[in-house]
């Protein structure tokens, strides 16, 4: 039992827990023929409920579990598992279909029915059961109250509420300015910008895959492995001072974890040239402030020529650098979590002076 | 001799609903008799105010929970309830540091059958994931594909404000969690580049050699009326909350639902 689950600790721990999300995600799409079959869905459904199960028979795990507002968050797991399996399902099964010639199934259902009865008994119903579930749950779980705000403690960890966790992990690698402000603006922009940049007509009305394969991917990594998989890290897996902790490990608060990052700039002069820091910012922070321009600036206009030179033809200059531009400002977290776990960087560029540090 | 023959007398109950649904106080409420026949099944959705938002028919594929999982609906539910259940908790609670956090210590220990809180709370967390998965299944079914981009984007900014709308309320039990949850998310506003004290370029910010944005001047500050999270914060969040958050989103839920009837009902292979 517990060797097991130090295991389990030991792959909960952030690197391990990321690329496992990724290359779940990736085999999920690659092999999704048979991902779509009716066992995965209830194995992965079935395997959930052990973990948890298992899980409640230990202390620590309930103690995080339990947490009156983390209950939501057991739910979403679940729900959002259910529902990624659940729709590359309904877009295997249409693809089927559509490989052998007929129409997805949507189409077959295009007869017109009776609002009433048909609609407004499913909505009675559905609201019925809604009612039924929050009346239950708000009678077996109590809101929580804790002690009166007291601007004086601090409590360790602190933690934002749990739908903004995702960001509250993103500041482990980008400071406020992008984690909290800038990226989380433009996974907004990003949002409203999908109808407009995405041009492509099939696939609208009923469930594909295969007709619209870089569009969901793309979501499914951007909603799943980013947005969703980093508040469940987020609140499960951070303890106090924000140190990681396994789903079976306790809290404590002197964990101490090696802060040994180092910034670009002192890679780059004092490591590598063997110089000490230059003086002024500017040419301290050069390669990093080139780095970057490379990436955001040189890399679109590059990958224009070659590479995604399909994608450019088929969206124009406009939607093209809208999309690759907010694709790379995506790809930034993993790119810059990758830096982090790899090389120990802190910041690319890092110029204090204003408060800008990337 | 004619023998008279006697109906058998309908059962009472029935005889007291023909009874009822005759009287001039039900037939100027329903105009028509129950839409158990077609011409019905259409005046009952052209009549009535609540079911107006529904077309008098719609595809087949558009009621299958298989294709739309509810979650709009669902969405849409968890807000009314919240609506309901936020009105009476306003009932009890004051906005003000000395009376917040007693207010809903006290909702649990004076008011009785007191689970509104219970299913205020309970009912906001499940309104962000049904919201969320409400998107989710938009996007798998490229239902944002034109004509329904802007529906879309009208959905996402009911996104943003259904977080807000949680954030802001999250602050009212002034407990620790409260406070400090909040405290640390509105802590991000302060690297606002150009608008946060603390974020890139503010220190350009200046009109004469007069700093622009301070700690006591930015946008953190315009977020909290205050440089913490104390009574200004409280009382704005509130107002937010109760009020000014409440009526957007409500606004632009009108809007969406007239847009998915006008963007030709929900999606459907063309
Ligand atoms: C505040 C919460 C929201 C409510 C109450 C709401 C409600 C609804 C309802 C009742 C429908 C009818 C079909 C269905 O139930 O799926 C619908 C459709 C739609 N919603 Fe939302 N919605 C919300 C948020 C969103 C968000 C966040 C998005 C996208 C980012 C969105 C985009 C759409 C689109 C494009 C349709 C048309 C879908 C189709 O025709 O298949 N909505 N919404």
């Amino acid at each position: 039992m517990d060797a097991l689950k130090s295991f389990i600790d030991l792959f909960a721990d952030p690197r391990l827990f990321f690329a496992l999300t990724v290359s779940a995600l990736a085999l999920a799409v690659w092999k999704r023929e048979a991902f779509a079959s009716n066992s995965w869905g209830w194995g992965l459904m079935v395997f959930l409920t052990i973990f948890f199960g298992f899980g409640l028979t230990d202390e620590n795990f309930v103690l995080i579990i339990a947490k009156p507002d983390n209950v939501p968050i057991v739910a979403l797991i679940f729900l959002l598992l259910f529902f990624t399996w659940y729709s590359m399902r309904e877009g295997v099964l249409n693809d089927r279909r559509i490989a052998a010639g007929k129409p997805p199934v949507e189409k077959d259902e295009e007869d017109r029915v009776w609002t009433w009865p048909d609609l407004v008994y499913t909505e009675l119903i559905a609201m019925v059961v809604c009612m039924v579930v929050l009346i239950v749950w708000s009678i077996v779980l109590e809101a929580p109250i804790e002690q009166p705000a007291n601007n004086a403690n601090t409590p360790n960890p602190s933690k934002a509420p749990w739908y903004f966790l995702g960001l509250q992990e993103m500041l482990v690698y980008f400071d406020p300015w992008l984690a909290g402000v800038v990226l989380p603006g433009l996974i907004v922009v990003g949002l409203m910008a999908i109808p407009y940049i995405d041009k492509n007509p099939k696939g609208n009305g009923y469930y594909t895959f295969n007709e619209r394969k870089a569009e969901i991917t793309i979501f499914l990594f951007g909603f799943v492995v980013l947005w969703s998989s980093l508040i469940v890290l987020g609140t499960f897996l951070r303890g106090p001072n924000w140190n990681f902790f396994g789903p079976f490990e306790y809290w404590d608060i002197h964990k101490l974890e090696a802060l040994t990052n180092v910034q670009l700039s002192e890679y780059i002069w004092v490591r590598g040239l063997g110089m000490a820091l230059p003086d002024h910012w500017f040419i301290r922070e050069i390669f990093g402030i080139g780095l970057t321009l490379l990436y955001v600036a040189v890399l679109p206009v590059a990958l224009a020529k070659k590479g995604l030179a399909k994608y450019y033809e088929k969206l124009g200059p406009a939607r093209y650098y809208v999309t690759v531009l907010l694709f790379l400002m995506m790809l930034s977290l993993p790119v810059k979590m990758l830096m982090r776990w790899v090389f120990n960087l802190k910041y690319i560029v890092s110029i204090p002076e204003f408060f800008l540090n990337i | 001799m004619a023998t008279k023959t006697i109906e058998p007398k309908a059962p009472a109950l029935v005889r007291a609903w023909e009874w009822i649904t005759e009287t001039q106080v039900w037939t100027s409420i329903f105009r028509h008799t129950a839409p158990i026949n077609d011409r019905n099944r259409v005046l009952v959705m052209l009549s009535n105010v609540f079911l107006h938002m529904h077309p008098v028919r719609l595809r087949k594929s558009g009621v299958r929970l298989r294709y739309t999982w509810c979650m709009g609906g669902i969405s849409f539910f968890l807000f009314l309830v919240l609506t309901f259940t936020g009105l009476l908790l306003m009932f009890y609670y004051r906005p003000t540091l000395e009376y917040a956090y007693s207010d809903i210590v006290g909702l649990r220990e004076h008011v009785p059958l007191g689970i509104m809180r219970e299913m205020h709370r309970w009912g906001a967390h499940a309104m962000v994931i049904t919201v969320w998965l409400h998107m989710f299944r938009v996007f798998m079914t490229g239902s944002y594909k034109p004509p329904r981009e802007f529906n879309w984007n009208v959905g996402v900014i009911m996104l943003v404000l259904t977080l807000l709308l949680s954030f802001t309320g999250y602050l009212l039990p002034w407990d620790q969690l409260a406070v400090w949850a909040i405290t640390v998310g509105s802590n991000m506003a302060r690297a606002t580049p150009l608008a946060g004290y603390e974020g890139p370029g503010a220190a350009f910010m200046t009109l004469g050699g007069v700093p622009l944005v301070h700690q006591a001047d930015d946008a953190r500050f315009a977020l909290l009326g205050g440089t913490l999270v104390g009574e200004g914060a409280l009382l704005r969040f509130y107002v937010l909350h109760c009020v000014a958050l409440p009526l957007v989103i409500g606004f632009l839920m009108a809007v969406h639902f007239w847009r998915v009837r006008k963007d030709g009902g929900i999606s459907g292979p063309l």
